[in-house]
């Protein structure tokens, strides 16, 4: 992967990308604060039997806020079609911690699926968030589907569909974004790559080093970036987004990213990934780098960033006792919604 | 009142609803200019433009994948798949995101969409030209899954289809587009997805056939009316959701049953119609349900002499009728 991990070292506050402010990156430390809070609560409640599957966001959290923050900044409208592992787009987006919980617990008033699904799968539309499927990479052409609706009738929405690495091995995916780019479709294909597909390595996955090499293939702009580096994630997106938003078509931006955990609850990532190589990863964790820019700037200090992670705790303590508290969805639900009721 | 093919019906439903929706569009492979294989869509693009007639690449999945997407943002999607035995790129679309989408979301989102696709065979189609896919869209609830083999049919049963704020699996069987003539209504109508019809009445048995072997039965019912037997042929018209009602009325007034199609014999739509009328009409038969079917093969051949074999024609039904009827 060619990215300079030393790069943030030299990034300062006063080379911001366009867009992107002081106080965002301060607003952004302190959803990932939160949401890593909420990521280790959920995964310890797999633990205690309560959650049932947890694909965990720890290492992806920069990328995903980047993105989220550059649409908000560069498009008039937007919509994420997310996976899985996008916890940190679904919550800064309006999904409560215990909205989140209740479907982590599967229980009723899950606002996605009713519970019917995996947590973090359905929709919330009013929060611009559609996570349909489980089956890797077929949300890929919905999304180019949806920006396809939105340049037809004329409106300023762009369309971020966010995929893993794994994920780009579908066919699938090469006939949803060769679509888009002929059709010029304002989309923005983001690439978490975080080096895996459960326990396949990048290697085995393709023969590129960067994913986003591909994109020359379908005649569209690709870049790869520190996806642990909220400021070069959010540059990379937000110039994306714009081409997008300027009608020109979709790119592609690949988010180096770090998974820290076994791919899911239900995985034993120590037969296939050393302990050293996810030690090594740890120091690039999103949250302390971002941490120690808003320090060199002045932003933060230890004091405060306690206060923070005090109150993100007790934010997620109330979310759980809530979503413990909650029912699981009456039975009677299940025929239910199949298809429009007529009459 | 005219007089049309199923072909030009199909042409006239859709470009009504373009006409009278401007969330409908058709997107496909050689749709635009070629105004489709079949020339479904012909003059479209001059009508409509190439907005609302879209020539896609080549990429079954991504046209599906692509119409759930803008059918799930409010469109009204009309994707044409060229042939019936190109489904399968579609299957995981269609079958695995389409009809889970309006459940798995809890009903915060549908998706109206149509997936239009000539089927079927006895056009020296060949292993890749003649499938008939309809049981395995059939076992997904979720879909509907309509089947016309008249104009009259084809023309109302697209327009619910398109106004179907559920996705639907429209199945156009391709030797029925020229081959078959009938009157059309001028201006709109509907007919309902899910009813069944009466093609022809009468009292000693019963077909449930649907499709081109709907024709093929009228054909041998027509023979035994000669000889004083009338047979009464329901069209199911819909093979998802099946209309039990008419099927099983027709069943109890005559009960006697021969269910046809041509698609191949075992656990497709023939099975369910033949459980259905053994659980809900066991008492009113005279005899065993009978089918009569394509053969357990991978797909219809190409030899005229190999596809004769495998096609449910008048001749193998009428004989069936008769071992029904003496049964
Ligand atoms: C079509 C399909 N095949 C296999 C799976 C099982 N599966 C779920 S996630 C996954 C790996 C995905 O890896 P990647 O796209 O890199 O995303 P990551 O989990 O690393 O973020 C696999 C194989 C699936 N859900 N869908
Ligand atoms: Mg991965």
């Amino acid at each position: 992967m060619a990215v300079d991990n030393a790069s943030i070292m030299t990034q300062t506050m006063n080379d911001l990308p366009s867009g992107l402010n002081a106080e965002d990156l301060v607003d952004i430390y302190a959803n990932m604060v939160l949401i890593r809070t909420l990521d280790e609560r959920i995964w310890a409640m797999n633990r205690q039997g309560k959650a049932a599957i947890v694909a965990s966001s720890q290492g992806h959290e920069a990328a995903q806020l980047a993105s989220v923050w550059a649409l908000r900044h560069h498009a008039k409208d937007y919509f994420c079609f997310t996976y899985y592992r996008d916890l940190a787009v679904t919550v800064s987006q309006g999904l409560t911690p215990t909205e989140a919980l209740l479907g982590f617990l599967a229980k009723e008033g899950e606002p996605m699926s009713g519970a019917r699904q995996f947590p973090q799968h359905g929709a919330i539309p009013d929060r611009k968030v559609i996570n349909i499927s489980n089956v890797v990479a077929t949300h890929i052409s919905h999304a180019v589907g949806w920006a396809l609706a939105a340049k037809m009738r004329g409106e300023p929405t762009v369309v971020a569909a966010y995929m893993g690495d794994g994920a780009t091995s579908q066919g699938e995916v090469h006939e949803a974004m060769n679509f888009a780019s002929v059709m010029k479709l304002p989309v923005v294909f983001i690439v978490e790559n975080n080096k895996y597909a459960i326990s396949v390595p990048q290697h085995r996955q393709m023969n590129v080093t960067e994913v986003s090499s591909r994109a020359v293939g379908y005649g569209m702009p690709g870049v790869t970036v520190d996806g642990t580096d909220v400021v070069a994630s959010y540059a990379a997106c937000a110039e994306a987004v714009e081409r997008a938003a300027r009608g020109e078509g979709p790119s592609l931006v690949e988010l180096d990213v770090e998974r820290y955990l076994p791919h899911t609850s239900d995985d034993d990532d120590s037969v296939y990934r050393a302990k050293e190589e996810i030690d090594e990863a740890r120091k690039r964790d999103p949250l302390a780098k971002l941490k120690a820019l808003l320090q060199s700037a002045g932003l933060m200090t230890d004091e405060r960033d306690a206060e923070l992670r005090e109150s993100a705790r007790r934010e997620v303590d109330a979310a759980t006792d809530a979503a413990e508290a909650a029912p699981f969805p009456p039975d009677d639900d299940v025929l239910e919604r199949v298809f429009e009721e007529v009459g | 009142m005219a007089i049309m093919t199923v072909i030009e019906a199909v042409r006239e439903a859709m470009r009504e609803e373009m006409r009278r929706d401007a969330s409908v569009f058709i997107l496909g492979e050689d749709v635009g200019r070629r105004g489709g294989v079949f020339l479904a869509t012909q003059g479209f693009i001059d009508e409509f433009g190439e907005q609302r007639v879209i020539d896609t690449p080549l990429a079954e999945a991504a046209i599906a994948g692509v119409a759930v997407g803008a059918a799930m943002a409010g469109m009204r999607p009309i994707a044409e798949v060229q042939f019936g035995d190109f489904m399968f790129p579609v299957f995981n679309q269609i079958v695995g995101e389409a009809a889970r989408i309006r459940y798995g979301t809890n009903g915060k989102l549908h998706v109206p969409m149509v997936v239009r696709s000539p089927y079927g065979g006895h056009v020296r189609g060949g292993l890749f030209h003649s499938q008939s896919p309809e049981a395995y869209f059939a076992h997904t609830p979720g879909l509907k899954v309509v089947t016309p083999a008249t104009p009259y049919d084809a023309k109302g049963l697209l327009k619910a289809a398109i106004r179907s704020n559920d996705p639907v699996v429209f199945l156009e069987h391709k030797r029925t587009y020229r081959a078959v003539r009938g009157e059309v209504p001028d201006g709109d109508y509907v007919v309902p997805i899910g009813v069944a019809d009466i093609k022809r009445a009468g009292d000693a048995a019963t077909i449930v056939t649907y499709g081109l072997t709907l024709h093929y039965s009228l054909q041998a019912a027509e023979v035994l009316a000669g000889e004083g037997v009338e047979v009464e042929v329901v069209d199911l018209r819909t093979v998802s959701p099946i209309d039990r009602e008419t099927v099983l009325e027709s069943v109890r007034k005559t009960s006697r049953a021969l269910v046809v199609h041509e698609d191949n014999l075992s656990l497709g739509v023939g099975a369910e119609v033949s459980a259905i009328i053994a659980e809900h009409a066991f008492d009113s038969l005279d005899a065993p349900v009978m089918r009569v079917a394509g053969p357990d093969i991978p797909a219809m051949p190409f030899a005229p002499t190999l596809e004769a074999a495998y096609m449910p024609t008048a001749d193998k039904i009428e004989a069936a009728l008769r071992r029904l009827l003496e049964y």
